[in-house]
């Protein structure tokens, strides 16, 4: 009787499923998906090396504080770090009195509760970075995760930063409604290929480096990469270290278990 | 119950005599995991996965009653506090992503387990009560992931719940009152955060008993075996301890390099970017998917495409989903194959490698992509197979296959002959009765 109710059951779900796959079929075939802008000209973003890399990968400080620099004097106009605090800073390689100076140049809004006034006060290394204000077009994401947050990490950052161009004719040829919109930049590592940002960073020598790297924009955009791979993931380094010590743990953890195993089981044919 | 010739505990030490006289503990874990259980000696390597279920289990409590120390579920703090946790608590980024990878790792072990359970048969009598509340544990484990999934409050957190909370709202008259109530809103906020925070914490402990019970069940007929054969006589078994500790043990050290090497190495191998945006619900994800493990259901779910006659096609998925599901408590009574073992079943063996697991597999690779052609004519299709093969093949399989022979005994099976079997079984059944 089960096995009766059971097939006419096993009817009903396969034919409804024959029937939406008759009728996808059928608009594949007349109606078929038309090619999207997106789909032919969005890129995969480019190689990018970092020394965080990999199961040995370790930060290169030096590079973190150029990409801080860069992150400081560029992008903080526009973009928030909001989980990163200033006493972070310290695993860059700063020292107390540097991270309390960057944290001292921030100001830092607090509700005071006396007053009810909101009001602003000297970044302390326990702060953590600021919000910013944007009144203009676009949302800037905030940057603390942003290469967690996107497919191909640093290297979709730097790709995006380094990614502006014309919009090619080809597209237009195929898509002649989908011209930049106006106050919008084409990058064809954007999503949507239509980007608010504008390039930011638009030529060599924009941020001075203080320990004497040329600061070409290719630079710069690998700096600043490494650094938000840096923000999003600060323990990366030390995940690294303990992993390796535990994987030879348990490495030879299982060695031994599989060697008693054999011992135990020596006599017992299975 | 055990086998006749089950070790019995006997204390030798005072105090244990004392205490087994009293709350016999030490005599329960001896019967359950000790010397006192005897196991077919013929088990291999996918007996092991319960095991690994089991430390999976543990895991996840652990690291989960440490994460609940903190993490604030509240909407508007909910996405920092496990930021928080990453860099601020030490050790805390261990403690998230043994959690978050721990949740996959459990799912790859328990899909191991069911899978295993699928072709040899383990569901079938005398074993239909340990088939079952393994059903049950597996739709709780679906409900506590679902729910964890939720708490970090990201983009995908809160589209997810949006998405899965919105299946009730399939349910004809009364399906969006009971959505609504469910979230406790209109949409998933801080009551619907707040709730499933407090099930998550709760349901794991439910798993906990439902597997108590489990495993209680798996002890009255026995462990089944790769052969399928019932176990006749002595020579058929080993003892628990030390046999299938050392095996366990073993095999648990493997699962857990395995597993660790994802942990501090790939930890965000299997999760999405999106989650590590914040909640926003005025900005739709491009691509919403649950995590990995549910793929092949979101994958049945979306293959209804079409309206069937007056049952809207939203509604046919959301049943076709829970169905898909719900079929496996039938499974001891659909597969009435009087071979338990798929080793012997020729028709059965084809059907499930060659139809079962690819179209598994392909509704799990449909279920992370977009929902446009050709996954959805793909998904169809697999799906297709799946309700036909549970629902109409096993049925039909198991009335007309012609079942390879079977050996006498395990004994037979593992040392080629079975002293017993020249006396024409009569002794050894004898026994064993």
């Amino acid at each position: 009787m089960i096995r009766i109710f059971s097939i006419l059951a096993g009817l009903f779900f396969t034919a409804a499923l024959l029937w939406s796959f008759g009728n996808g079929a059928y608009s594949a075939i007349t109606d078929p998906a038309a090619v999207t802008a997106e789909e032919m000209f969005h890129k995969h973003p480019k190689q990018l090396a970092l020394a965080s890399d990999g199961a040995f990968g370790n930060f290169d400080h030096r590079q973190l504080q150029r990409g801080f620099q860069v992150y400081q004097e560029v992008c903080s106009a526009c973009h928030a770090l909001s989980q990163v605090s200033y006493r972070d800073l310290k695993q860059l390689g700063y020292n107390d009195d540097e991270v309390k100076a960057i944290a001292a140049k921030a100001q830092v809004p607090a509700y005071n509760a006396k007053t009810g006034e909101v009001k602003s006060h000297k970044g302390l290394a326990t702060d953590h970075f600021p919000p910013v204000v944007y009144g203009g077009q676009g949302t800037p994401p905030d940057l603390s995760l942003v290469t967690k947050a996107r497919h191909g990490g640093g290297a979709y950052v730097y790709s995006l930063l380094t990614g502006y161009q014309n919009q090619p004719a080809e597209l237009l040829k195929h898509f002649p409604d989908a011209k930049v919109p106006d106050g919008l930049h084409y990058n064809p590592y954007f999503v949507n290929l239509n980007i608010a940002m504008p390039p930011p960073l638009t030529g060599d020598g924009q941020v001075t480096y203080g320990d004497g790297t040329k600061a070409s924009v290719d630079q710069m955009a690998k700096d600043v990469s490494a650094f938000l791979v840096w923000t999003a993931e600060p323990s990366l380094a030390k995940q690294h270290q303990t992993g390796w010590p535990v994987l030879g743990f348990l490495l030879f953890a299982t060695v031994l278990a599989y060697m008693a195993y054999r011992n135990i089981w020596a006599d017992k044919k299975h | 119950m055990s086998f006749p010739w089950a070790n019995d505990y006997k204390p030798s030490h005072p105090f244990m005599q004392w205490m087994d006289s009293r709350l016999p503990l030490p005599r329960f874990v001896y019967d359950a995991i000790g010397a006192g259980y005897p196991v077919p000696r013929n088990l291999n390597y996918w007996w092991n996965f319960g095991f690994l279920a089991l430390i999976c289990l543990g895991l996840q409590v652990v690291t989960g009653i440490v994460l609940a120390m903190h993490y604030a579920a509240n909407a508007g703090i909910a996405f920092d506090s496990v930021e928080h946790i990453m860099r601020d608590v030490n050790w805390g980024w261990l403690m998230r992503y043994s959690h978050a990878n721990g949740a996959s790792a459990f799912f790859v072990v328990i899909y191991i387990h069911i899978f295993r359970g699928f072709y040899f048969g383990s569901y079938k009598p005398p074993r239909e009560m340990v088939w079952l509340l393994g059903v049950v544990i597996f739709l709780l484990m679906m409900a506590t992931a679902f729910m964890g999934y939720v708490l970090p409050w990201g983009q995908m957190s809160f589209w997810g719940a949006k998405v899965i909370t919105g299946l009730f709202g399939a349910i004809p008259l009364v399906g969006e009152p009971i959505q609504q109530w469910l979230l406790g809103g209109f949409a998933p906020d801080n009551a619907a955060l707040n709730r499933f925070y407090s099930l998550h914490y709760l349901l794991p402990f439910v798993i906990v008993g439902v597997v108590v019970l489990h495993i209680w069940a798996l002890h009255i007929p026995g462990s089944s075996n790769p052969t399928g054969v019932e176990v006749k006589s002595e020579s058929d078994t080993v003892p628990f301890y030390p046999f299938f500790i050392a095996k366990d043990g073993w095999a648990a050290l493997a699962f857990l390099f395995v597993y660790c090497a994802v942990v501090f190495f790939a930890p965000n191998m299997l999760g999405h970017p999106d989650n590590y945006i914040p909640a926003n619900p005025m900005s739709t994800p491009a691509l919403i998917v649950p995590e990995w493990y549910f793929w092949p259901f979101y994958a049945i779910l979306r293959s209804f495409t079409f309206d069937f006659f007056f049952i809207p096609a939203k509604l046919m998925g959301v049943l076709a989903m829970f169905s898909s599901i719900l079929i496996w408590f039938f499974l001891p009574w659909l597969d009435r194959s009087p071979v338990r073992s798929g080793k012997y079943r020729p028709l059965f063996k084809k059907f499930f490698w060659y139809g079962l697991i690819p179209s598994v597999l392909v509704l799990g690779y449909c279920g992370g992509s977009h929902a446009a052609e050709p996954y959805l004519m793909m998904s169809q299709l697999a799906a297709f197979y799946y309700f036909a093969h549970f629902l109409i093949i096993l049925p039909i399989v198991s009335s007309i296959e012609r079942p390879d022979p079977l050996p006498f005994s395990i004994t037979e099976s593992v040392l080629g002959h079975d002293d017993k079997a020249a006396l024409g079984g009569k002794a050894a059944l004898g026994a064993a009765a």
